[in-house]
């Protein structure tokens, strides 16, 4: 399996080819996962019925859900393309993690502060430490931490290995935040929808679903964006050092 | 074994180290880690006197009690195995129920009732429109 995978990164690890694939993605994931979050929203505020415990409050999911599920992503992406870049050296992959840092960060403080306002009416409080409101933040943070380390490592013109060595670290949060809620006692619900079922009522869950594909669509079109900016300026810097070299 | 497969494996097995390493903090902080005691808990381990914690666990039906000043609340949480009587003054947030889950924040007193500062709501996984949740609330909530 690995030598069917393994020469089609090796490929794709080839700026020029990367480009002439990322190009023409770019525009149609991003339009694609707006047009979807578009429907989806639109759907969730007025197609679906309100809970009958939380009322109107319960239609913050349709961001909450899919800004949490991408924070996640977000980090095992960059956790992956690290991990590709440390064994492969493809400095496409650190490409990647970077361009994944901010995306990631966004949705992560998204998926806070939807929860912190559902939180005030549902709850009766803005915020507690639970473990996972913390573990989540925690998350927020160690994104902000990445941002700060892969900056000062190009500035300082380190190899990158650092801040790759740290996107492998920061996956030990994930197994936190994805089962505190099972094995702790926490103010947060359990999970509610699994592979195999869910318990929110499918009158209620369908727009998840249009919000969710689309705000990951809208994710990887902004990551492809990021990391054409960053091939683009490397590219820039590398012939103004020849200009003033000449 | 090249130096690419020496560097995959030791990614593989540091990935691996990480996860486990997640894994194994959740366990071990199962007890320090917990939001809230549960009625059945605070029975095992003896009652957390003299510092403020949080009691978590369902409202039992039919247990909340209004006293007549307007403001104290009487109810008992339960957690299937152990319940605990729970007396709090002031305002409860509007998904505080019977059959429901909730979160009190104060202090056990000794004879194992548990006084309340502050009343926090728990909902649950579950999500459904007025009329899948059944008759039952509707009439509930029709005849408040």
């Amino acid at each position: 399996m690995t030598r069917t995978i393994v020469p089609s990164l090796h490929a794709l690890a080839n700026p020029a080819r990367f480009l002439r694939i990322a190009r023409p993605l770019t525009p149609v994931l991003t339009l694609a996962g707006l047009a979807l979050l578009a429907f989806g929203s639109w759907a969730g505020l007025t197609r679906t019925p309100a809970d009958y415990l939380q009322g109107e409050t319960v239609r913050i999911l349709y961001v909450h859900v899919p800004a949490a599920w991408l924070g996640m992503v977000g980090w095992s992406g960059l956790a992956v393309a690290s991990a590709a870049f440390l064994i492969w050296r493809h400095p496409l992959a650190q490409i990647a993690a970077r361009a994944i840092a901010v995306p990631g960060a966004t949705f992560a403080a998204i998926c806070l502060v939807t929860g912190a306002i559902w939180g005030r009416p549902t709850w009766g409080t803005w915020w507690q430490w639970d473990g996972r409101l913390t573990s989540m933040l925690l998350l927020f943070f160690v994104y902000c931490g990445y941002m700060a380390l892969a900056r000062a490592d190009a500035d300082r013109g380190g190899d990158g290995r650092i801040p790759a060595l740290y996107g492998i670290a920061g996956t030990v949060l994930l197994p936190v935040i994805r089962y505190s809620v099972v094995w702790w006692n926490t103010l947060h619900q359990g999970p509610s929808i699994s592979l195999t079922r869910s318990s929110i009522d499918a009158s209620i869950l369908w727009p998840l679903g249009f919000t969710g594909i689309g705000a990951t669509l809208l994710f990887a079109g902004i990551v492809l964006m990021r990391m054409r900016m960053i091939l683009a300026r490397t590219k820039a810097e590398a012939r103004m050092r020849r200009m003033a070299r000449a | 074994m090249t130096a690419k497969n020496q560097r995959l494996t030791l990614v593989l097995l540091a990935l691996a180290a990480m996860v486990g390493a997640g894994l194994l903090a959740l366990s071990a902080l199962r007890d320090q880690a917990s939001f809230f005691y549960a009625p059945s808990d605070a029975r095992r381990d003896g009652l957390p006197l003299g510092r403020e914690v949080r009691l978590g666990g369902m409202v039992q039906a039919g247990s909340i009690v209004r006293a007549a000043d307007g403001v104290t609340i009487r109810f008992v949480v339960g957690d299937g195995l152990a319940t605990t009587p729970v007396t709090f003054r002031g305002i409860a947030p509007d998904l505080f129920r019977e059959r429901s889950g909730v979160v009190a924040e104060g202090h056990f007193n000794p004879d194992g009732s548990f006084t309340a500062t502050n009343l926090l709501a728990k909902h649950d996984e579950k999500y459904m429109p007025p009329q899948v949740a059944g008759a039952m609330h509707e009439t509930k909530t029709l005849t408040k």
